[in-house]
């Protein structure tokens, strides 16, 4: 395998192995993020739309609260964030090193942006449905669980397949700061070794990475839409 | 059934307090269908959803099913609107859910088990006639078929009461008329009181029993809807009455007439219940010397019998003693023009 690898007259440089290796670190902690992203994502998007005003749990300073973590942390760049969360990460897992490290910082430079969106998804459901729900006698949980999560779905998804493809581009910084994965090896073995073969072929595997995500979420997003 | 007492609702806003619904006493019975008509802003969908509690009464007390609304909470709150179904004017339909899932809904609320909800749900499948389109999602349904799944799924837990908020404001004439059957047939076959808000005299007449004209938060004028017909005492409730009995270019045709010398005295008669089919035109012609041609007609029919209203033009020499004559009988006369 090795052989037949080096022995092709392009890309010699590239070490396949290597290349490999940093493809599962990168879909590890793109995976791995993706999830926690969906899952704080959507419970912080929904304390959003719940607190805000006329809604099921309206609370003006959680919704401040909230709304203030969500921009601020939404604002930061996500490179600054890495460095910034140092000390947590090191605090949480014992280092800074390795895909799972980058993890945390991932998920909370990501889970604030998908928040967003799962609010906006939620503020589209028909104010009258929700009422109709009420007016059937729907608990607060069997409305959420029942009619904002079903309801917003297609939305839902759509917005966790943008954040997916902006956290692939996280994983590429994260590995900048020894997180491992394809921009670590771009950047490391491509960039500063001066091998531009393996940035290429790096920039290749990620753009892949984006394109299935991409095709899963819009497959996923139609299947589930019958508005 | 219902009975509401110095209920009033006032919205504080930027501008100043609303009155949406200003200190109103009704009271609807068991069985009955009872309609509330009025403009626009006139606080029937504020006096509606404070049934059900959707909106809370600033002041005032409501009791539905022999529960006070005002005092439930939570839990307590929660049952009492599983006894009370409500439709709306844009069907508010779960468009992620299949027609029988959206009817299968309040079952599942009310924690009913599967296999009860299945057979219930096929009950009111057929009940609102739409029998194999369950499957269907209601992106794939017509604005009268989504009206029908509204109607099943408010009635699946055997409501008491059944609230429709303009619920035929969005469909077309035909389709209206197809949903107002729907709804008398519900009534007769399970007892179902229903109180229904709307703007269109055509929807009252058609179904309801009772009915109240509100204007400005309050209710001017109530009462059998044949005897509102009749004899409409406010203006709001003439202007309502016009628009099932006046064909719209009724006035305009008549006034065309006006300007004709040879027109003689135009009447409007107005017959109610079994006056509507008795020869009143052919005795007058038999009696008196005069000509009577008919210019408009029309007959209506209620829940309570029918209503029509005819125009007519007289003109001889006894037309004075036949006009006398017609007011002797169980006519209501008007002389809208001449005589
Ligand atoms: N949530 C609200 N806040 C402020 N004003 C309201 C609110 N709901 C209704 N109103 C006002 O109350 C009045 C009655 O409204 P509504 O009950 O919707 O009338 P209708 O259903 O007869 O058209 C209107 O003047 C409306 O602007
Ligand atoms: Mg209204």
């Amino acid at each position: 395998m090795d052989k037949l690898m080096t022995a092709s007259v392009f890309f010699s440089e590239v070490n396949w192995e290597n290349m490999w290796d940093a493809t599962l670190e990168t879909i590890y902690m793109t995976v791995f993020s993706l999830v926690l992203t969906f899952l704080f994502g959507i419970i912080l998007g929904l304390l959003l739309f719940l607190t805000a005003r006329g809604q099921l749990w309206e609370n003006k300073t959680a919704h401040f609260i909230i709304g203030a973590y969500v921009n601020i942390f939404r604002s930061i760049p996500f490179i600054i964030l890495i460095v910034l969360l140092i000390p947590f990460t090191l605090a949480l897992l014992g280092t800074f090193l390795g895909p799972g490290a980058a993890v945390p910082a991932l998920v909370i430079g990501a889970a604030p942006f998908y928040a967003r969106m799962v609010e906006i998804a939620l503020r589209e459901i028909d104010r009258g449905v929700i009422e109709a729900s009420k007016a059937m006698g729907a608990s607060n949980g069997q409305i959420i669980w029942k009619v904002l999560l079903p309801e917003s779905m297609p939305a839902l998804v759509s917005g966790i397949t943008v954040t997916a493809i902006a956290l692939v581009s996280y994983t590429a910084m994260a590995g900048v700061i020894g997180a491992g994965g394809l921009g670590d090896l771009a950047f490391r073995d491509g960039f500063q070794r001066n091998n531009p073969d393996i940035t290429l072929t790096a920039t290749v595997v990620i753009l892949i990475i984006v394109f299935i995500l991409q095709f899963i979420g819009d497959q996923l997003t139609s299947r589930l839409d019958k508005r | 059934m219902i009975s509401l007492s110095q209920l009033a609702k006032i919205f504080p806003t930027k501008d100043g307090d609303v009155t949406a619904v200003d200190h109103i006493d009704l009271t609807i019975d068991q069985g009955e269908i009872f309609g509330v008509i009025g403009y626009s802003g006139a606080g029937k969908s504020t006096l509606i959803r404070m049934l059900n509690m959707l909106e809370a009464p600033t002041s005032g007390a409501v009791e539905v099913a022999g529960r006070n609304m005002n005092s439930l909470s939570g839990r307590k709150l929660r049952e009492a609107r599983q006894e009370i179904g409500m439709i709306f004017q844009h069907f508010n339909l779960l468009w992620s859910r299949t027609v029988a899932e959206n009817i299968a809904f309040p079952l599942e609320i009310k924690g009913v088990s599967k296999a009860e909800q299945k057979e219930r749900v096929d009950e009111l499948i057929e009940l609102v006639g739409l029998s194999g389109r369950g499957g269907s999602y209601p992106s794939q349904l017509s604005g009268g078929q989504k009206q029908r799944v509204g109607i099943a799924r408010a009635l699946a837990n055997n409501p008491k009461v059944l609230l429709c908020d303009e619920a035929t404001s969005a469909l077309d004439p035909k389709t209206t008329d197809s949903i107002l059957d729907l709804l008398v047939d519900i009534n007769q076959k399970l007892g179902l009181t229903i109180v229904l808000i709307t703007h269109e005299m055509h929807v009252i007449r058609k179904i309801c029993h009772r009915v109240a004209v509100m204007e400005g938060g309050r209710v001017v004028e109530q009462g059998d809807v044949l005897d509102i017909f009749r004899r409409p005492q406010q203006a709001m409730t003439k202007e309502f009455v016009k628009q099932v009995t006046e064909p719209e270019e009724t006035e305009e045709a008549l006034r065309h007439l006006f300007d004709d010398e040879r027109t003689g005295s135009v009447l409007q008669l107005t017959f109610v219940g079994g006056d509507a089919q008795r020869p009143l035109i052919t005795n007058i012609v038999r009696k008196f010397e005069v000509d009577v041609s008919i210019l408009q007609g029309k007959i209506s029919q209620t829940q309570h019998g029918s209503y029509g209203s005819l125009f007519i033009s007289v003109t001889g020499p006894q037309a004075e003693e036949a006009i006398a004559f017609m007011r002797e009988q169980q006519v209501e006369v008007e002389v809208i023009h001449g005589g």
